[in-house]
C-alpha cells in the first residue's frame, strides 16, 4: 500500500478529513493492487457524499503491520466493476449497488444482496418497480441447462429450527454443478437504526445483530465508541470481556462439533457436545445473568463483576467440562466412519480462500493465518497471545479440527485469565464521540472477523455505522465448496461453515 | 395353525415395540432417558386421530401408496415363518413372493413420492430404487443359501426345524448369509449407516424423504409399515442365527422374542457407534453383502 492510504490501527479513531479522497481510477488501482498482492478487504462501503454523490470507503487489512489502510473516493451512478479481478469484492459491489444505486459495470453476477430498500433516491439498478418488488429472492437464478440437469430448491423455510435462507442447487443426479444462496429474509435495517446514536437502545441493537455473536458484536461496538470517546476500558473489564468472548467461542465451537456429528448421524459426539455446549453458555450466564452474554459488555467496560471465589469455581467447572469435550472430540476424530464422511468433503483450496477473502475458522481451515486476535491484538490478547490454529486441507475435517484447536486454546486462555484477573474498576466513563471521526474496530468473533466501521457527523452523532459480519465474506466459500460435491453432503458442509444469516442480512 | 396365528398376531402387535427398543438403546448410549418404549403406539394413535392433507398436485396414486405399502408388507408377513413356527401361508417358492411383496411396497412408495412432484421426493425415490437394486441380489442369494442348506423351497421349511441340522453341516455358509442379511436389513429399513431415520435434513434422506408429504392416517400407515418391515427382516436374521430347535412352542416363541430384543439392541448399538456412510458408498456396502452371500453359496455348492 502506498502513501496515498491512511494507516490506522484497529480501534483507533481518525479524523474523517484525513482519509485520503482519491480519484476513482487511483482508488480502484490501489484496491486492486492490494487485493491481487494478497491483502484482504475488511470493508468496502458507501456513505453519503458531497452533493448527493456517494463516498466510497475501502478498508484494507495490512495484517503484517497490525494495521488497516483507509482510502476513499467519490462515485455517482456507475463504477467499473473490480469483481472479476478481485472476487472478494463481488458482494461488496452488489451491496453498494443495492444501497446507493451505484451500478458496478461488468460485474459477473450483479444480483441484489438483501433485497433492501435503497438509501439514496434514484433509479433502481435492476429497473424494479418499487418496494413491492423487493421481495427477497425475487430475482432470476443462475441456471444450468441440459437433458439431465435438475434443480433443487431448499428453503427459506427449513425442516430444522434454523434461520431462513434459500439454496438453489443445479444438479446432475447426485452431483452439484452449482449452488446459489439467496439471503435477505432477515433484513432489519440494523445499520440505519444505529444512525443518530449512540443512545440507550444502541447496545441492545448491536447485541441483536446476530444472536449467537452478542458478545463479539458488543465488544467491537464498545471498542469503537471508546476510541471515539478517547478512553480505554480498565484492565479488569478488558479481561472479563475477553473471557466472555472466548466463552462464546467455546460454546459455539463445541456446539458446532456436535452439529457436524449430528449431521452424519454420529451419536456419541453429537449428544455429548450438545449437552456440553450448555456448560459454556451457563458460564456466560454466571458472568452476567444471560446465557448468550447479553448485557455484559458496554462502552467503557463491563456491567458485572466476577468475585474471586466465583471465578475460581467457574474455572474448575470449565476445566471439567473441557475434559469431557476433549474426550468427545477424540472419539469423533478417531472414528473411521466419521473420517470417511469428512475427509475431502467440501474442499476450499488455499488460493481460492485467499481470492474470496475468507475469514474465521473457514479461512484458517484452508491455510490462511487470519485471526484478529493475533494480527490486530488488543488488551488482554496482546499480553496473553492466542496461537492461530491453521489447517491446510480446507475440507470438513479441517474446519472441525480448527474449531477443536481454537476451543482448546480458548479454554486455556480462559483458565489463565480467570486465575489472574487484574484488580481495578469495571467501567470507565465514556465521553461523547468526537465529531467528524472514523474508527474501524475489529474483533475476532467465533465465526471470524467482525468489523464495525463508525463515522460520526459534525454533531458527534453516528452518521454511518457499517457492520461487516464474517458471514458476509464466507457465504461464497460455502457456495464454491459445494461444486462437484454430492448434494447429500450439503448439510454437512453447511454445518462445517455454520454461517450467520442474520449477521449477513443485518 | 394356532401357533402360526399366534406368531402372526405377535408380529402385528409387537413390531412398533421393536422400534421402541432401538430408540431406547440409542438414548441409553447418548446418556438420555429417551422416549417411552411404547412411543410408536402413541404416535400411531395420535396420527390416526388426525386428518390428512393432500397436495393439489397429487392424484389417487399418492393416496394409494401408504395403503398398498402396508397391505403388501402384511401379506409378506403371511408367508413369513416367525421363530420356527410355520407360516399361515406356505407353498414352494413363497420366498420369491415374499421378496416381491416387499418390492411392491417399495414400488408404490416410490410412485407416491414421484406423484407429489417435489424435487426432494423425486430424489429420494431415485435413491431408494437405486439402492434396493443393489440390495435385491444379496437378499436373493441369502434366501437361495437358506433354501439349499435346508432343502426346502418355502420360508416355513427354510426357517423350520431343518435349520438346526443345516447349521451342523453348513454352519460357515449360514453365518456368512446371516451377516449379509443384517447388511440388507439395515439398508432396507433405512437405518444407520445407510440412512438416518432421525435426521431432519431432506437432502441427506433416502427413505424418509419419500414420505415427507404424507400426513395423518396415511403417515400412520407408513410408519406402521416401516415397523412391520423391520420386524420381518429381524425375524429372518434372528431365526437364521438362533436356529436351534425347541420342542415347546411356547418356549420357542419366547426364545424368538428374546432374539428380536437382541436384534433391536444390535441395531441400536450400530446406530449409536457408527456414522452414516457417504451416499456414494452405500452401494459398496450392499455389493459387499452380495459378495458375502455369493461366498456362502459357493461354500454350499463346493
Amino acid at each position: 500500500m502506498s502513501g496515498r492510504v491512511l494507516r490506522a490501527r484497529s480501534g483507533e479513531a481518525v479524523r474523517t478529513a484525513d482519509v485520503p479522497l482519491l480519484p476513482l481510477d487511483g482508488f480502484q488501482g490501489i484496491v486492486a493492487d492490494a487485493l491481487t498482492a494478497g491483502s484482504r478487504v475488511v470493508a468496502y462501503f458507501g456513505d453519503a457524499g458531497p452533493d448527493g454523490a456517494v463516498r466510497l470507503t475501502a478498508v484494507l487489512a495490512d495484517d503484517g503491520e497490525h494495521a488497516v489502510g483507509l482510502l476513499s473516493t467519490v462515485v455517482d451512478r456507475a463504477i467499473p466493476s473490480l469483481a472479476a479481478e478481485c472476487p472478494a469484492l463481488q458482494l461488496f459491489e452488489r451491496e453498494l449497488a443495492e444501497q446507493y444505486g451505484v451500478v458496478p459495470e461488468g460485474h459477473p453476477w450483479p444480483k441484489p444482496v438483501r433485497f433492501e430498500r435503497p438509501r439514496r433516491p434514484g433509479p433502481d439498478p435492476w429497473g424494479r418497480a418499487g418496494p413491492l418488488e423487493t421481495i427477497p429472492g425475487a430475482y432470476p437464478f443462475f441456471e444450468v441447462e441440459g437433458e439431465e440437469v435438475h434443480e433443487v430448491a431448499v428453503g427459506p423455510v427449513h425442516a430444522g429450527i434454523i434461520e431462513p435462507g434459500h439454496f438453489r442447487f443445479q444438479c446432475h443426479g447426485e452431483n452439484v454443478f452449482h449452488l446459489e444462496i439467496v439471503l435477505g429474509y432477515q433484513h432489519r435495517g440494523v445499520e440505519r437504526l444505529l444512525e443518530g446514536g449512540p443512545d440507550r437502545r444502541t447496545v441492545a441493537r448491536i447485541e441483536s445483530v446476530a444472536g449467537d455473536t452478542a458478545v463479539g458484536n458488543a465488544l467491537a461496538h464498545a471498542r469503537a465508541l471508546e476510541a471515539l470517546g478517547g478512553v480505554e476500558a480498565p484492565p479488569r473489564a478488558a479481561a472479563l470481556r475477553a473471557v466472555a468472548l472466548e466463552l462464546e467461542r467455546l460454546a459455539n465451537h463445541v456446539g458446532d462439533l456436535g452439529g457436524i456429528a449430528t449431521d452424519i448421524g454420529f451419536l456419541p459426539t453429537s449428544s455429548a457436545c450438545g449437552a456440553l455446549r450448555a456448560q459454556f453458555l451457563n458460564a456466560l450466564a454466571e458472568l452476567c445473568g444471560n446465557r448468550f452474554g447479553r448485557g455484559l459488555v458496554v462502552p467503557g467496560g463491563v456491567r458485572f463483576d466476577l468475585p474471586a471465589d466465583a471465578a475460581a469455581r467457574l474455572a474448575a467447572r470449565l476445566a471439567a467440562a473441557w475434559d469431557q469435550v476433549a474426550a468427545a472430540a477424540r472419539v469423533f476424530f478417531r472414528a473411521a466412519s466419521v473420517r470417511n464422511r469428512t475427509d475431502g468433503t467440501g474442499v476450499v483450496p488455499t488460493p481460492l480462500a485467499r481470492q474470496l477473502g475468507l475469514v474465521g475458522p473457514a479461512a484458517r481451515a484452508s491455510g490462511l493465518p487470519v485471526d484478529v486476535r493475533a494480527t490486530h491484538p488488543f488488551a488482554p490478547y496482546a499480553a496473553r497471545p492466542i496461537p492461530i490454529s491453521v489447517q491446510e486441507a480446507g475440507d470438513v475435517t479441517a474446519r472441525a479440527r480448527v474449531r477443536l484447536d481454537e476451543a482448546a486454546a480458548s479454554a486455556a486462555f480462559v483458565q489463565a485469565t480467570l486465575a489472574a484477573l487484574p484488580d481495578g474498576p469495571l467501567r470507565a466513563p465514556v465521553p461523547p464521540p468526537r465529531p467528524d471521526a472514523l474508527v474501524v474496530s475489529l474483533v475476532e468473533g467465533w465465526r471470524g472477523e467482525l468489523c464495525h466501521a463508525v463515522r460520526t457527523g459534525p454533531d458527534g452523532r453516528i452518521a454511518r455505522y457499517k457492520l461487516v459480519d464474517p458471514s458476509f465474506h464466507d457465504w461464497m466459500g460455502l457456495q464454491l465448496a459445494l461444486r462437484g460435491q454430492q448434494i447429500s453432503d450439503f448439510p454437512l458442509c453447511n454445518k462445517s461453515f455454520n454461517l450467520s444469516y442474520c449477521g449477513h442480512d443485518l | 395353525m394356532i401357533r402360526a396365528a399366534i406368531s402372526f398376531v405377535a408380529f402385528l402387535a409387537l413390531s412398533p415395540l421393536l422400534l421402541g427398543v432401538v430408540n431406547r438403546v440409542k438414548a441409553l448410549f447418548a446418556g438420555r432417558t429417551g422416549p417411552p418404549l411404547l412411543q410408536l403406539y402413541f404416535d400411531l394413535h395420535r396420527l390416526l386421530g388426525k386428518g390428512a392433507v393432500y397436495g393439489v398436485a397429487t392424484t389417487w396414486v399418492f393416496r394409494a401408496g401408504p395403503v398398498i405399502g402396508l397391505a403388501a408388507v402384511i401379506a409378506a408377513g403371511l408367508v413369513m415363518s416367525f421363530g420356527g413356527a410355520p407360516a399361515l401361508v406356505a407353498f414352494p417358492g413363497d420366498f420369491v413372493l415374499f421378496a416381491y411383496l416387499l418390492g411392491l411396497a417399495r414400488f408404490f412408495t416410490a410412485l407416491a413420492a414421484l406423484d407429489t412432484g417435489s424435487s426432494f421426493e423425486g430424489m429420494g425415490a431415485a435413491r431408494e430404487v437405486t439402492f434396493s437394486s443393489f440390495a435385491e441380489p444379496a437378499l436373493f442369494l441369502c434366501l437361495v443359501v437358506m433354501a439349499r442348506a435346508s432343502g426346502a423351497l418355502s420360508l416355513s421349511g427354510m426357517l423350520g426345524d431343518e435349520l438346526a441340522a443345516a447349521w451342523h453341516v453348513q454352519g460357515p455358509a449360514l453365518l456368512l448369509a446371516a451377516v449379509a442379511l443384517l447388511g440388507v436389513a439395515l439398508a432396507e429399513n433405512a437405518r444407520i449407516p445407510v440412512d438416518d431415520p432421525n435426521t431432519h435434513l431432506e437432502l441427506t434422506m433416502i427413505h424418509e424423504v419419500m414420505v415427507l408429504d404424507h400426513s395423518g392416517p396415511d403417515l400412520a400407515l407408513v410408519q406402521y409399515g416401516a415397523a412391520l418391515k423391520l420386524f420381518l427382516f429381524g425375524a429372518l436374521v434372528v431365526r437364521l442365527t438362533l436356529g436351534f430347535p425347541i420342542a415347546s412352542p411356547a418356549l420357542s416363541l419366547l426364545a424368538f422374542l428374546g432374539g428380536m430384543l437382541g436384534f433391536g439392541v444390535a441395531i441400536g448399538t450400530v446406530e449409536s457407534t457408527v456414522a452414516r456412510l457417504r451416499l456414494v458408498r452405500i452401494p459398496q456396502l450392499l455389493v459387499g453383502a452380495t459378495v458375502l452371500s455369493a461366498f456362502a453359496l459357493v461354500l454350499l455348492l463346493r
